[in-house]
Order: structure tokens, then sequence, then C-alpha cells
């Protein structure tokens, strides 16, 4: 195993932005202490995300018009696998709901078991969610490990931690919300070895506002199964 | 009797069609001579309009009207598919097109900042680190 360097030299954080720009600053900076390596994915903001995100140091990858998370996170690892060859990737969310150490415990989990996907799971550790969404987040976890054989947790965790070969492969084509359930699809499909690692959620009122409403869930339920059922023919 | 098993096939083929719907030589003639079929029973229609009721009688419905009506929903909902399919696929290729951009972009503007750099400090650049 090569011996890390204080900041995880050997990682890049992908982190993907649409009008982040109240809250990109802060987030990075924190990234900043652990963390050498970031790349912003600037979703086509319509505010000064990729401005802040450059004084805050990262390399900033800027959508030309908004594309869809998904499809800045595939911009992203395309970019950091291509510039930068690390050996680990890490997916953060840009509102600030993730925390840098739990990326840098997951980190070390997956560099001791050289487990090629780390997974975040808010309920293997703190969350201070309403009843709700929690019980919504449940049901969303319960259906995709139905549909696809993963026994997982937490099915929409944008913290999760992947290895470079992984990185590589992967090819996200549903390119607004439903990337999170086309990773696992992906990581069942192809066999990827898989662990969960408890991480906690903060909701401030600022994520709270940026966040999905409940009702999409059943779009992305929707989507999921055209998806699939296009994908055994 | 004949018309529901027409009908009942037509939404079963738009069913088959959302969900595999790829584009292949084969779709394509088939498209096609469709199209050719209705604008055929189109000038058949207009020339001889009680046919449409003849023919409404032989597939077991009342009025030529209706018969022309189902058509018509049966027509709308493969244009539309179709219609959808290619606006996903268009999607696909405008996301990858724009990726590719963004990339271009990325890197040059890292390029020339490299570049403003060893302007400013020419002693700099034999340890400019390669762009990995």
């Amino acid at each position: 195993m090569v011996s890390p360097g204080s900041r995880n030299d050997d990682t890049c954080v992908v982190v993907a932005a649409y009008n982040e720009a109240a809250a990109i600053g802060e987030v990075l900076t924190s990234l900043g202490e652990r963390f050498a390596q970031v790349v912003v994915v600037d979703d086509g903001s319509t505010d000064p995300t990729a401005v802040v995100a450059q004084r805050h140091g990262a390399r900033v990858v800027r959508h030309p018009v908004n594309l869809g998370q998904g499809a800045a996170l595939q911009t992203g690892l395309a970019y950091a696998t291509a510039h930068l060859a690390p050996r680990w990737l890490v997916t953060f969310d840009a509102d600030g709901q993730h925390h840098p150490s739990d990326a840098e415990a997951m980190l070390r989990a997956a560099r001791q078991s050289e487990v090629q996907v780390v997974l975040g799971s808010r309920f293997l550790g703190h969350t201070d969610a309403g009843i709700g969404r929690r019980t919504m987040l449940r049901a969303a976890a319960r259906f995709s490990a139905l549909t696809t054989g993963l026994d997982i947790t937490d099915a929409h965790n944008g913290l999760r931690v992947l290895r470079a070969d992984v990185a590589a492969e992967l090819e996200l084509r549903l390119h607004g919300m439903s990337h999170a359930s086309e990773v696992l699809s992906t990581i069942a499909a192809s066999g990827w070895s898989w662990t969960e690692h408890p991480v906690t959620i903060t909701y401030s009122d600022y994520s709270r506002a940026k966040g999905q409403r409940g009702y999409n869930a059943l779009n992305i339920v929707f989507e999921l199964a055209c998806h699939r059922l296009s994908a055994t023919s | 009797m004949i018309i529901r098993l027409l009908l009942l096939g037509a939404l079963a083929g738009a069913a088959i069609l959302l969900l595999r719907g790829r584009r292949t030589a084969f779709r394509l003639v088939v498209r096609r001579s469709s199209g050719i079929a209705v604008i055929v029973c189109g000038v058949v229609a207009v020339l001889w309009p009680g046919s449409t009721t003849a023919m409404a009688h032989l597939v077991g419905v009342g009025r030529g009207t209706d018969l022309v009506l189902y058509a018509l929903c049966v027509v709308f909902l493969f244009v539309t598919i179709t219609l959808y399919l290619r606006l996903r696929e268009a999607d696909d290729r405008f996301v990858r097109l724009a990726r590719s951009v963004a990339l271009l972009e990325a890197e040059v503007r890292r390029e020339r900042a490299t570049h403003a750099v060893e302007r400013r400090h020419p002693d700099l650049a034999p340890t400019r680190s390669p762009t990995r």
C-alpha cells in the first residue's frame, strides 16, 4: 500500500455544483484541509459558482449549459481520471451536507479492504432528517435493494469512494437525479466489490431548500423502470 | 371483434417500441412504408368516402368515422413514441458534446494560466510540472 500523503495526494474529490456559490466556498475550504485535489464541475450555473470554486483552489470544469447532476459527476470523473490519475475518487455534494471527515474515514476503509466502491449511508450513522424524509429514503433503499440485489441501507447518498478502475469504467447515462440508482445497478451488473460506511448528513436550511421534493421519488422510480426494462432487451 | 385484436396489437407494438426502440434499417423500412400506406388510405378515403364505412363494417366497427378516429389515435401514439425516442437520443448526444466542450475549455484555461505564470516568472519555467 502506498502511504498516503497528509492530504491524500492519491485521491481526487469530485464535486458537482449547480448554483451553489453561497455554500461551495465553505465546502471547499473544509475539503482542502484533508484533500489536495478537488475537481468542481459547475453544471451551467447562473451564479458565480465557478469563480468561487476557482478562488478556493479547486480545478473547475464548466458545463456550457445545465446537464444534470449525473452528467456533471460523469464529467468530473472523466476529467479527474484523464488529468490527475488518482488511485481513488470521492464524490461529494456541494451543498455542505457531507463531512470531509466522513469522506476520509471511507477512504481509509477502502484502502484497508481494497474494496472497489464504498457507499456512504446515513442510516448506519447519524442523521437529523425528519421522519417523512427518513421513511421515503428507507423505501427508496428497499426498492433499490429489490431491483439491484444489493443489500443497501441508503440508496441516495452522494458521498462515495470509487477505486480508479471502477471510476474509469462507470458510464452514467441517466443524466438527472436518477444517477444514484444507476451507480448501484452498475455495481450489481459489473460485480464490483462494495461496502457501506456510516456517514453523518447535516441538513441545513440551505440544503433542505435545495434538496429534492418528495414526489420526485416517483419520477426517479419511473425513469429507472424504463431504463431497466430497456436494458434487459 | 377484429378491431379489438387490431387495436390491442397496435398498443402492444407501441409498448414494445417504447421499451426497445432502437433505430435499425428494418424499422426505417416499416416507418416509411406505413407512412406511404397512411397517405394511400387517405387518398382512397377522400375519393370514395363510403369506403371507410365499408372497411369499418369489415373489421366490426359501426361507422367509418370511428375507424378513422381509432387509426388516428394509433398513429398519434406511434409518432409520439418515435419522437420521444429520438429526443432522448439527441439529448444523449448533446450531453456528450457539451461534456467534451467543457473538458476542452478546462484544458485551454489551464494552459493559458500556466503560460501566464511562465511569462511573469521565466525562471520558474523549467520546474513546471508536466501536465499529467
